[in-house]
């Protein structure tokens, strides 16, 4: 498991039915490039997440394939439909095998 | 403790003229609370008229990403050290949160400090943590500018957010405020420079491809995209003083107190940004 | 204050100029092969694809950007001059209520990012936008 990872996400408490919300989701994450090198020359090996779901009550919002090329602390901010109550289920997928989790509930106003 | 014997006087204000700064017109709302980003200089900085935030040099992106306490990345360290405030550590079984019911009890501390204390040393916010750590808590210290303190020390900050900066120079501080404004215009380094050459003298100009600032520390600790974490006002005293190629003094150490103090007071009427994004 | 030769040769040189990392031409991967290589071959559109990026970037390790592909089933971001072009791939579900996201990308320098969309019918589009990573100064 990464040290220290911690995830954030930003999810109404409530909506209308069939309302548009925009989500936000950060991680603390290094984000290893495997770019860079230490002290003795040698490249430090990549480890990332390489990786992150958005499910609402089981469908599917949005699933992004990350590359080195996303900066640490990877954010994301995506538009989802509440069509009834229910949860937002993040997942998030690293190289070392570690998966990150975090859900919020929607009423409906 | 030896100070640098050359004391460079800046004499006059040598009217240089800048480049227009990006953004002065520009407003900064967080979270609805508008904060004082430019502010008639204090009375005893005699060369500047007007002070600017840091912000104000930044590009509109940079800008923005402070304006959301969601889309500011520096909260998840915040968040962090929300668990660490209510974590238990140490010896005496205790969390922060056993003395302190609450990271609200310290609105209004980071606006003064550093300051001097009833026993005539000056005293900052690390320091007062360290205090609780090793004295109640039974803890070990932290290093000046490690995670744990510049996530706990930026918690603390960010209750003062929205307070105008208003650190003492007079009666007990008045000489270290001394020591470290000398310290501030003195050369040092193989590129034999003061922290005045770029941010009083060339302040708003661009230093190869950096917008220079004034170098206001009113946002500490901040999240800059360079590191992308949290970092401390010694650190980036550290880092500056590594940048023109001079020894760093030690974080946490006399020289460094003194010039937090100096440097504070040069932004005396701006509001606390803490934790503020800067590249 | 007096000015030395140092302070003069030191503020003229550096205050005068943006440094400019160019692109690296012969290690970027050429646009249109990166496109190429999203759409198997196929041609894009230049509509139907919104790709809002900095002109300059503040610093190249946390670089702003968005994509918008009404329509799309999938977006593929990628960065013409870093080490490796891939940025990420976006692929949405049935609960999206828009094909758009937002994220912050690192760019190694100057360089084109390129943001390809595969729609529903299986047609792609595509955009591309220059983004100019500079050099730090002294804040490093």
């Amino acid at each position: 498991m990464a040290k220290g990872v911690k995830a954030r996400v930003k999810v109404p408490k409530t909506a209308d039915v069939g309302e548009i919300v925009t989500l936000k989701t950060l991680i603390s994450h290094k984000m290893e490039s495997g770019q860079r090198k230490d002290s003795d020359g040698n490249k430090i090996p990549q480890s990332i997440i390489n990786r992150f779901t958005c499910a609402f009550n089981g469908n599917t919002v949005i699933d992004v394939k990350m590359a080195a090329a996303i900066s640490t602390n990877p954010y994301f901010a995506f538009d989802a439909v509440v069509p009834e109550a229910g949860e937002f289920h993040f997942t998030w997928y690293d190289d070392d095998g570690s998966i990150y989790e975090e859900k919020k509930s929607v009423k409906i106003a | 403790m030896k100070f640098k014997k050359l004391i460079t006087v800046v004499v006059g204000a040598l009217a240089i003229p800048f480049a227009a700064i990006a953004g002065e017109d520009s407003q900064l709302t967080v979270e609805g609370q508008l904060m004082v980003t430019s502010v008639a200089a204090p009375a005893h900085m005699e060369n500047v008229d007007e002070i600017f935030s840091g912000w104000v040099f930044r590009k509109d992106e940079t800008q923005a990403l402070q304006m959301d306490d969601f889309d500011n990345p520096a909260f998840i360290f915040i968040d962090k050290a929300i668990d660490t405030f209510n974590a238990v550590d140490g010896t005496a079984g205790k969390a922060c949160v056993s003395c302190h019911e609450s990271p609200e009890v310290f609105k209004g501390l980071r606006a003064s400090m550093p300051r001097v204390n009833s026993s005539g040393e000056l005293e900052t916010i690390p320091e007062l943590v360290n205090g609780c750590r090793t004295e109640r808590m039974g803890a070990e210290k932290w290093k000046w500018s490690e995670g744990n303190m510049a996530g706990i020390i930026g918690l603390i900050g960010l209750q003062s957010r929205g307070m105008p900066v208003n650190v003492a120079i007079d009666g007990a501080a008045s000489g270290t405020w001394d020591k470290g404004k000398e310290l501030y215009y003195t050369r040092v380094g193989q590129l034999n420079m003061s922290c005045a050459n770029c941010h009083e003298d060339n302040y708003g100009n661009m230093i190869r491809a950096d917008h220079l600032s004034m170098g206001q520390i009113n946002g500490f600790p901040t999240y800059r995209l360079k590191n992308a974490k949290l970092n401390t006002i010694h650190a980036r005293f550290k880092g500056c003083m590594k940048n023109i190629r001079a020894t760093p003094y030690k974080e946490g150490g006399d020289e460094f107190k003194a010039l937090e103090l100096y440097v504070a007071s040069r932004s005396n009427g701006l509001t606390i940004e803490t934790p503020s994004v800067r590249n | 204050m007096k000015l030395t030769r140092r302070d003069t040769i030191a503020m003229g040189g550096a205050a005068a100029l943006t440094t400019i990392l160019p692109s690296f031409s012969s290690a970027a991967t050429p646009v249109n092969e990166l496109i190429m290589g999203v759409t198997g071959g196929a041609d894009a559109a230049s509509a139907g694809i919104f790709l809002t990026a900095p002109e300059i970037a503040e610093n190249g390790n946390t670089v702003p950007i968005s994509i918008d592909a009404p329509g799309a089933v999938a977006i593929t971001v990628l960065a013409a001059g870093n080490p490796l072009p891939g940025v990420a791939t976006f692929n949405f579900g049935a609960g999206s209520a828009s094909q758009s996201a937002t994220t912050r990308i690192r760019l190694a320098g100057t360089q084109d990012v390129v943001a390809v969309a595969e729609m529903a019918d299986g047609s792609f589009a595509s955009a591309h936008q220059t983004v100019k990573v500079t050099i730090g100064g002294c804040g490093g």
